[in-house]
């Protein structure tokens, strides 16, 4: 495999520099010769080129980090972020859906019920994971759990990381529009805090059928659209090759999502993006959830429930002229 | 002179130029069924409520004509008609595909909304018209339909709403999908408060207007024929569906797997609102007709 299958391009001097440092450790580590200021000012030219390079990334290139291969997926977090996660499957009608998983888990002392979407790493796991897409089952067991979080007085943590909800033959035989309307309907009205964070790609029906929630976070290198760039450069220019322009128009990144007045807050991710530090991605990630959901807990249900529907009753644009 | 070819290529070629010679007809007077390719006299057609009368093929009716096939003698009443579009995005295609679309149907936005009388009764009326901008819903749309249903919760009227559109206003971006979670949790309260609601689903009723306030209603019932699903065709061939069966994404379809309660003609339409909604009648009103 050539090394480059997951390097983005405007990642190749990033990773030219780390394969430099690798290179020097490598060879000191042999001769025993210590060259840590060589490596440590390499480190530090790195740095300051990630952090050029950051610094100017289109919402196109925001896109593509969203669905970069190496960046870390739903179970990836909640392997660092909880003490302790117990998987429940099923939607208890038809099946149990790989590309939407849910259970309980502890956040510190607190009990959650955790959902998301979840993508697949290697070939045989995207096949088994379709991709993040989820179908009708994924969303009804994601609503059975949220369920079962509301009766017991647990808050919800969704994880939102879908490309785009499935839409194969199966899944409008088993009514995919239904349960996305059914799992909003009802989320608007969920007795218990639920906070959404979009962690990569948040597309479209798929995203909002498990995003409707008091508080709605977004990873700093995520994006949230109506539709894939490609798709809206299709629907708009007749010509899906045009989806940087796309990316740019909907602004589908997560500054993009802040200046709509859409996202509560923006979650930093580590120089480089998530992919490059794992673990402060969680620690960052997992402060905010703590953060949130210890707010939201404080909030007497009727409040939490009647600022949560004004909250999204209040999105859109329209204005209103004198007759 | 050659004789007309009967059979091949050239055969193909003058079918259509007699095709074209069709469409070509003045305007006004005939229009040809895109399912059976029925010559229609106009005059006849609109006699039909725009079905065709050989095959039943529905045309797609726009929200105005819509409307006066449902509501007794004209009583409408159109409410929030002072909501204006706006460019959220600052998109500067947006302005220009709209003045098209306005210029196109006369029409400001892509849904009418109000109060009509049906059979003596007064209920709110939500009506998309897929000629305007393929119905899409963006801001005005999805704030309309959010006040038309907090309107009849605060009047205690039923609610029925026509679905004809290809989905989310995709130049209105991430404010136009949240017009998904907005109309949902406006039906929350819609059937919190035990308002009926009903959902009429007509030529095409797809995406993102399906998969919210589309898709939640106490009663769902559809014109034959029409497109429902998820995904426009354009979408779906990109996302390459396979083993499709002859019927997917119908109305027949829908019935089939279970999404819709019956697929009622249009001739048959105000008779079975007006069924549905005296089943959904206050019990005090059937007291009094006792």
């Amino acid at each position: 495999m050539p090394p480059s299958w997951n390097i983005l391009d405007f990642e190749k001097p990033i990773a030219e520099l780390d394969e430099q440092i690798a290179e020097i450790k490598r060879l000191t580590a042999e001769s025993g010769e210590d060259r840590t200021e060589d490596i440590l000012a390499l480190e530090t030219d790195r740095d300051r080129l990630i952090e050029q390079i950051f610094a100017n990334l289109s919402a196109w290139d925001k896109t593509l980090l969203a669905r970069h291969p190496k960046r870390p997926y739903t179970l990836d977090y909640v392997r660092t972020i909880f003490d302790d996660y117990t998987e429940l499957h099923g939607d208890r009608l038809f099946a149990d859906d790989p590309a939407m998983v849910g259970g309980i888990a502890t956040l510190d002392h607190r009990q959650v019920m955790f959902v998301g979407q979840q993508k697949g790493r290697d070939i045989k796991e995207r096949g088994y994971r379709n991709f993040g897409s989820a179908k009708p089952e994924g969303y009804r067991k994601a609503l059975r759990l949220m369920k079962l979080a509301e009766k017991f007085h647990r808050p919800v943590i969704c994880f939102v990381d879908t490309p785009a909800a499935d839409v194969n033959v199966g899944a409008e035989q088993r009514g995919i529009s239904g349960a996305i309307a059914r799992n909003m309907m009802e989320m608007a009205t969920l007795k218990t805090p639920v906070v959404v964070v979009v962690i990569g790609e948040g597309g479209s029906g798929g995203a909002i059928g498990i995003a409707l929630g008091d508080r709605v976070l977004m990873l700093e290198h995520s994006i949230y659209a109506v539709i894939p760039p490609e798709g809206f450069a299709a629907i708009v220019w007749k010509d899906a090759a045009r989806g940087k322009d796309g990316a740019e128009v909907m602004k589908v990144t997560s500054e993009g999502g802040r200046e709509l007045g859409l996202v509560d807050e923006v979650v930093k991710e580590p120089l480089g993006g998530a992919h490059r530090n794992m673990d402060l991605a969680a620690r960052n990630l997992k402060a905010a959830l703590v953060k949130h959901i210890d707010e939201l807990l404080e909030v007497p249900i009727p409040e939490l429930l009647d600022t949560r529907y004004k909250k999204f009753r209040g999105m859109g644009a329209y204005s209103e002229k004198m007759i | 002179m050659t004789p007309a070819p009967w059979f091949g290529r050239r055969a193909k070629a003058a079918r259509k130029t007699a095709r074209q010679s069709v469409d070509a007809l003045p305007d006004g007077l005939w229009t040809k069924c895109p399912q059976c390719s029925e010559i229609l006299f106009n005059k006849e057609l609109l006699k039909n409520m725009r079905v065709c009368n050989k095959c039943g093929y529905h045309y797609i009716l726009g929200a105005a004509e819509r409307i006066e096939s449902i509501v007794d003698d004209g009583a409408f009443e159109e409410m929030d008609a002072n909501l204006a579009t706006v460019n959220v995005l600052e998109f500067d295609e947006y302005e220009p595909k709209l003045a098209k679309w306005r210029a196109k149907t006369g029409m400001e936005e892509a849904i009418i909304t109000g109060v009509g009388e049906i059979d003596g009764r007064s209920v709110v009326l939500g009506v998309l018209d897929f000629h305007f901008w393929a119905g899409t819903m963006g801001g005005v749309v999805g704030e309309r339909v959010v006040r038309a249903m907090e309107f009849a919760i605060q009047n205690d009227m039923p609610v029925i709403m026509f679905i004809a559109s290809g989905g989310i206003r995709v130049t209105e971006g991430l404010p136009g999908l949240m017009q998904m979670a907005k109309t949902s949790a406006a039906c929350a309260k819609l059937h919190e408060a035990g308002i009926p609601y009903i959902v009429v689903l007509t030529d095409n009723s797809l995406a993102g207007v399906l998969a919210s306030y589309g898709s939640l209603g106490d009663f769902t019932i559809s014109e034959p024929g029409l497109l429902t699903g998820l995904t426009a065709d354009r979408v779906a061939k990109q996302a390459q569906v396979v083993n499709v069966p002859d019927n997917f994404r119908r109305a027949e379809f829908a019935l089939q797997n279970g999404h819709i309660d019956r697929i009622v003609p249009r001739k048959d339409l105000k008779p079975t609102l007006i069924k549905l909604l005296a089943f959904c009648r206050e019990q005090e009103d059937n007291e009094d007709a006792a």
